[in-house]
């Protein structure tokens, strides 16, 4: 058990550092910005004092860590500062404008999580049980061609099949969703990009949740159980899952990670209201410090997953468990 | 395709005495390469036609296309007809033409930007696994970190302190995408550097550059190929979506992740049209995995 602690606070203590130089980088990135920013946000017409209170007003007059401090500071506390959109008399906080933003995103990547899940690892024990074939070949097949589709394709292909005259019509092909929205209305709305990110990751659970199982049935217990005269399900459900676990949770918590990505342009395709659409906005006008704090959010959620799936694939190895 | 280059130099060092041999070695490598394709996969049949296709819509663009890139033809949103193979965008440009100028534009873009992140992520990468010791590990913990930022987001962050432009979005995807390159080209580097021949030329006096290119590069190349099939494949579909999201190429250029987007409002009234660009899209990436899957499996000798 101690050597299991060890090993967890150890990549604990890498994670630390990596979200650290990851602020640091996307701090640093802001350093980069090309001279003559102010006026080209400004505008033509601004005068010399506006453009010198802009600058003063992101920083530009104090040195650099300094302003890293300040921005780190500020963001421990939920404070992102401020957007370039705010005028005088009209501020517009970031970390305002990102609440309700990521609490849609939050949204739906959990109602993505809780269907995909278990229909990846489902499907992949059907398919290590059905293995080589009909079935098992065709689950290969349409996971090589997800991989490959833009999201974009699989969102317009969804639209197509549940939101268009051409097929059903049964879906909203928009997920304009409001504040006080009722939660089934808001399920409601959000099914298509759900089903869209979900057939984007579950591909990918499937193949690595049959891979894992298949390993395991390869040891000399599996052969045993079969010996015995154990039932194909039996042997798989009992025998080969619970030493699989370890690369199905990791290859669970990578695909979440992956989501991130995903949303953002699935967000796009059904103009939903949440964080990334929010960021690829904020690229469009180049409002730097929503599009850092998105990115600061984004690239945590991403290394805290991937934390959680190292972590997680420690603990649930039980021959670190046991210790020689 | 490197086997027929090199055998050029060869062949015609041999000079001017023996030209048939010359010829008959190079219609030996023709028949190879023919034999090769015909006993390869249907799948890995299916990609290399795909691929085929798309280089020579690329290539001769300008002479397939019935009209122009950005000429307006017509109406907007025509619907399919002989007159305009698969409908008019919404400015009335001919979406047939368009499609294949895309080829050109979206297809070359995505080479040039894979090129470049190979020209800077295998150097890179060579160079850290010959050096080894201080070079190696600021090297591999700084791609490290860039690594634990997703390429998009990453990309996104980047294009809104530059600016978007079609050089920018290259440079950025370039060097983001050298860090995967990096990884792949230092760890098999590693693994030809131990050897004696190395340590030979090491001896003898060579340059960094020459080791790299004479000693290491050749042994290192059949996943290095392979990678280059991967990566294109990403950078492609990162290409199209900053595209389609309307960061990457720029009106009026021809380029498929934004013509899927300039005619979206065709999907919700049950037209296929807006299909047409993200399938082309998602073909060439399904042909280019097929290719690799093939070629990996040859290589690798795991079967055959």
């Amino acid at each position: 058990m101690n050597a299991v602690l060890k090993i967890v606070l150890q990549r604990l203590g890498l994670g630390l550092i990596t979200l650290f130089v990851v602020s640091l980088i996307i701090f640093v990135a802001i350093l980069m910005l090309p001279g003559g920013f102010a006026e080209a946000i400004l505008g033509q017409a601004a005068t010399p004092e506006t453009v010198a209170a802009f600058n003063k007003e992101i920083g530009l007059d104090q040195p650099a860590y300094i302003r890293y401090f300040n921005w780190i500071a500020g963001v421990l506390q939920g404070d992102f500062g401020t957007s370039y959109a705010s005028r005088v008399g009209y501020r517009r906080e970031v970390a305002e404008m990102l609440a309700p933003r990521a609490f849609n995103t939050l949204f739906l990547a959990g109602m993505t999580a809780i269907i995909a899940v278990p229909l990846s690892v489902g499907l992949g024990l059907l398919a290590a049980l059905y293995r080589n074939t009909l079935f098992d070949r065709a689950i290969n097949m349409v996971s090589l061609v997800s991989i490959s589709f833009p999201e974009f394709f699989i969102a317009y292909i969804a639209i197509v099949l549940l939101a268009s005259p051409a097929v059903f019509n049964i879906l909203p092909s928009l997920a304009k969703v409001d504040e006080d929205a009722g939660l089934w209305e808001r399920i409601y709305r959000c099914s298509l990009p759900a089903i869209t990110m979900t057939l984007v990751i579950v591909a990918h659970m499937m193949r690595m949740t049959r891979a894992a199982i298949i390993n395991v049935l390869a040891s000399p217990y599996v052969e045993m159980a079969r010996l015995k005269g154990a039932k194909p399900w039996q042997i798989i459900v009992r025998h080969a899952l619970p030493n699989a676990w370890a690369p199905i949770v990791t290859v669970v918590a990578l695909n979440l990670a992956y989501l991130i990505v995903g949303v953002v342009v699935v967000e796009f395709v059904f103009t939903y209201p949440g964080m990334g659409k929010q960021m690829v906005d904020a690229v469009t006008a180049r409002d730097v410090p929503v599009v850092q704090a998105c990115a600061l959010v984004f690239a945590a959620t991403y290394i805290i997953l991937n934390l959680i799936a190292d972590v997680l694939g420690i603990v649930t190895n039980p021959r670190l468990m046991h210790p020689k | 395709m490197t086997a027929t280059h090199e055998a050029t130099p060869a062949a015609a060092g041999a000079g001017k005495a023996m030209p048939s041999i010359s010829a008959r070695r190079r219609r030996s490598m023709v028949g190879n390469a023919w034999r090769g394709f015909l006993k390869a996969p249907f799948s890995a049949k299916f990609g290399m036609v795909v691929i085929a296709v798309y280089v020579f819509a690329a290539i001769f663009a300008p002479w397939i296309a019935p009209y122009g890139e950005a000429e307006v033809i017509g109406a907007g949103y025509q619907p399919w007809s002989f007159q305009f193979l698969m409908g008019t965008d919404q400015l009335g440009r001919d979406l047939f033409s368009r499609l294949i100028f895309g080829a050109r534009n979206t297809v070359g873009v995505a080479f040039l930007t894979t090129l470049l992140s190979f020209a800077l992520g295998g150097c890179l990468g060579l160079i850290a696994a010959i050096a080894k010791g201080w070079t190696d590990q600021i090297l591999s913990r700084a791609v490290d970190a860039l690594m634990a930022i997703p390429v998009l987001i990453f990309a996104l962050l980047l294009l809104s302190i530059f600016g978007t432009s079609v050089i920018n979005m290259v440079l950025v995807l370039a060097v983001l995408d050298s860090t995967r390159v990096f990884r792949l080209s230092r760890a098999v580097a590693q693994n030809v550097v131990v050897m004696d021949y190395v340590e030979f030329a090491r001896l003898r006096g060579e340059r960094l550059p020459w080791i790299m290119r004479r000693e290491i590069l050749p042994n290192i190349m059949a996943p290095m190929v392979a990678e280059f099939g991967l990566r294109f494949c990403f950078v492609f579909l990162t290409i199209s979506a900053l595209s389609f999201l309307g960061l990457g190429l720029q009106p009026p250029t021809a380029d498929w992740g934004s013509m899927v987007y300039e005619n979206k409002m065709l999907i919700t009234v049950g037209r296929l049209t807006p299909l047409l660009p993200a399938g082309a899209i998602a073909l060439l990436t399904v042909g280019v995995n097929f290719v690799v899957d093939w070629f990996l499996h040859k290589t690798s000798g795991l079967r055959e």
